[in-house]
């Protein structure tokens, strides 16, 4: 497998990271690097074989749904880039 | 004083011969003077620092200090600790003073009394092998300054290893606790996934990170271990145990064949090509040096080892593109400068706030995770984990521990891997598997190799710690390269 530049281009927008011109060829050599490293597991037959997502099988916990914080938006929202009147600030999305 | 242990320090502020606020300045003193050289430490408040220590004094005069109280520890840039800058070693938190404490801050300064003497370098977003990642440049390692400490918890390495630090937290997602502690002649310990809280350890790949101590022996970290783990209801994978001493089997008494009965698995697969004559020569010894010990040996195989760096950097990539992607510009960090609209804002703040390799693992995720390549990759990557992690069940049919080297080689120099990801990403191959698996960890010294420490890694079965820091404590008693110094470091 081998990355194209499109290709590179379309995985740094789906991650919203933009990548310049040049900065695509460089991580299109380097992606591809890695993927040689990833491709070894191809070769792999894990027909049969329970994907382990965890490394412990256990269930997720349930708690009650309670209060259990006490409310702390000033602290948090003193650490944001743009906030006002209590509301995160983002270039406009609907018009 | 910079030497002692923890149970030495602890005894000495316990009989009053000094208080933590002289034991924390002799530190912080150190730190002032040395740090500019290793940097080893991205953040130091020697107010805060001190503020804690009079607390402690505090405590100590009152007689209500537990075993750790006013002992200083270097915490990982990684913790968050309320109003403290936390920056993950990255330009995107560069400025964010934490507004809350993580589970293992919290545990440490607030429960145990320890004193915080700042926050120590890493690879950003504990995404790197070598320091060399860190938005705050690389650290050095003290045993040669040309040299890196490793990584990710390098700066926490490089502190313990100059002594600016009598100990220090870590993380490892692949290996960022084992690797730095081999390279910089240090003991470290990686625990059994879901013994100690992730609540505030800043997330890289979740089903993988794990805090854990790092410090000059196996008997300072127990008695870390201690003070760290726990059930927090504030962790959705914390695990709901009995509390454990793991200093318990340290004082036993033994004859001259403390470890007789131990079953040392030795995997035939770390023995093999792709490691360094004079590192295995120096795991070689330590094995004749079990034997003395009462231990026997016995070969295993982890046929899929081979396999768990592919699938790692499958694994790690994806569950770290997910959670990256809360840093957008919008609640907290880096924001740019100039942007267009909200997509915009986000591309631009993240081509400027992330590093190159964060970038990349991002990417890799990114696309591993899209459509169409979901099965061929992330749930294959999944599979083989499944196998790597049975490989070992099968292995602790026959043994008890499983010895061998942490790192293929010893430190390496400054910018030689760091143009080559893959080259990198190689030099943790013996410590990936574990995390894989979730099992615990450790890395202890066990020589020289053209006077660069060589690290001996112990990984024992799940919930196994205990055991296995007897196993390193049994070593160390019996040698002396955990307490070997770097020449310039009196």
């Amino acid at each position: 497998m081998s990355l194209t530049l499109e290709q590179v281009q379309r995985i740094a927008h789906l991650a919203r990271i933009e990548v310049s011109e040049s900065e695509a060829l460089t991580t299109q050599v380097h992606l591809n690097g890695i993927f040689e490293l990833i491709e070894q597991m191809q070769a792999v037959d894990t027909r049969g074989v329970e994907p382990m997502a965890h490394a412990q099988d256990l269930s997720q916990r349930l708690r009650d749904d309670a209060v259990s914080e006490t409310d702390r938006r000033a602290a948090f929202q003193a650490v944001a880039p743009e906030t006002e009147a209590g509301l995160y600030l983002v270039p406009k999305v609907i018009e | 004083m910079i030497h002692k242990s923890l149970k030495q320090l602890s005894q000495a502020l316990a009989a009053k011969e000094i208080s933590s606020l002289e034991l924390s300045t002799l530190f912080l003193d150190r730190i002032e003077r040395l740090n500019p050289e290793i940097n080893a430490f991205v953040t130091v408040d020697r107010e805060k620092s001190l503020q804690m220590a009079r607390a402690a004094d505090a405590r100590i005069a009152a007689g209500s200090a537990g075993p750790l109280t006013g002992i200083p520890i270097a915490q990982k840039d990684i913790f968050c600790a309320e109003g403290w800058t936390t920056t993950c070693g990255s330009k995107m938190l560069a400025n964010f003073v934490s507004p809350y404490d993580a589970t293992v801050i919290e545990k440490m300064h607030r429960d145990a009394g320890m004193v915080s003497l700042g926050k120590t370098n890493m690879d950003e977003f504990a995404m790197g092998s070598s320091n060399e990642t860190s938005y705050f440049g690389p650290v050095k390692n003290p045993w040669d300054r040309s040299r890196v400490p490793g990584g990710s918890s390098g700066g926490s390495a490089a502190a313990v290893a100059a002594r600016l630090a009598p100990a220090a937290t870590g993380t490892d997602t692949g290996g960022s606790i084992r690797q730095p502690a081999a390279l910089c002649n240090l003991t470290g310990l990686k625990p059994t996934y879901g013994v100690i809280s992730r609540y505030g350890m800043i997330a890289f790949a979740s089903s993988l990170d794990q805090g854990g101590p790092m410090a000059a022996s196996a008997e300072d970290c127990a008695l870390l271990l201690n003070t760290m783990v726990g059930f927090d209801p504030r962790d959705s994978t914390s695990l709901d145990r009995p509390v454990e001493d793991y200093t318990r089997e340290l004082d036993a008494t033994a004859g001259d064949k403390p470890l007789a009965g131990l079953r040392i698995g030795l995997p035939k697969e770390f023995f093999g090509a792709g490691c360094d004559a004079a590192v295995m020569a120096a795991v070689q010894e330590a094995i004749a040096e079990y034997r003395k010990l009462g231990a026997s040996t016995v070969e295993v195989s982890l046929p899929n080892s081979h396999l768990s760096v592919p699938a790692y950097y499958v694994i790690a990539p994806a569950e770290a593109s997910s959670n990256l992607s809360r840093f957008d510009g919008v609640r907290y960090g880096y924001r740019a400068p100039e942007y267009g609209n909200l997509d915009d804002m986000y591309m631009k703040t993240r081509a400027q706030g992330f590093g190159g390799e964060v970038k990349r693992r991002i990417m890799i995720g990114a696309y591993v995770l899209s459509h169409g390549y979901y099965d061929a990759y992330y749930l294959q990557a999944q599979r083989i984990r499944r196998l790597i992690a049975n490989d070992f069940v099968e292995a602790f049919k026959s043994c008890d521990v499983i010895l061998g080297p942490t790192s293929p080689s010893t430190a390496f120099k400054l910018g030689e891997k760091a143009a080559d990801p893959v080259q990198m990403y190689l030099s943790d191959i013996y410590t990936i598997a574990v995390n894989l698996a979730g099992l615990p960890g450790m890395s202890i010294p066990c020589g020289f190799a053209s006077d660069l420490p060589v690290g001996l890694q112990l990984v024992g079965n799940y919930f196994d710690e205990a055991r296995l820091l007897n196993v390193a404590h049994r070593y160390q008693l019996a040698t002396d390269w955990h307490n070997r110094r770097p020449a310039d470091i009196a």
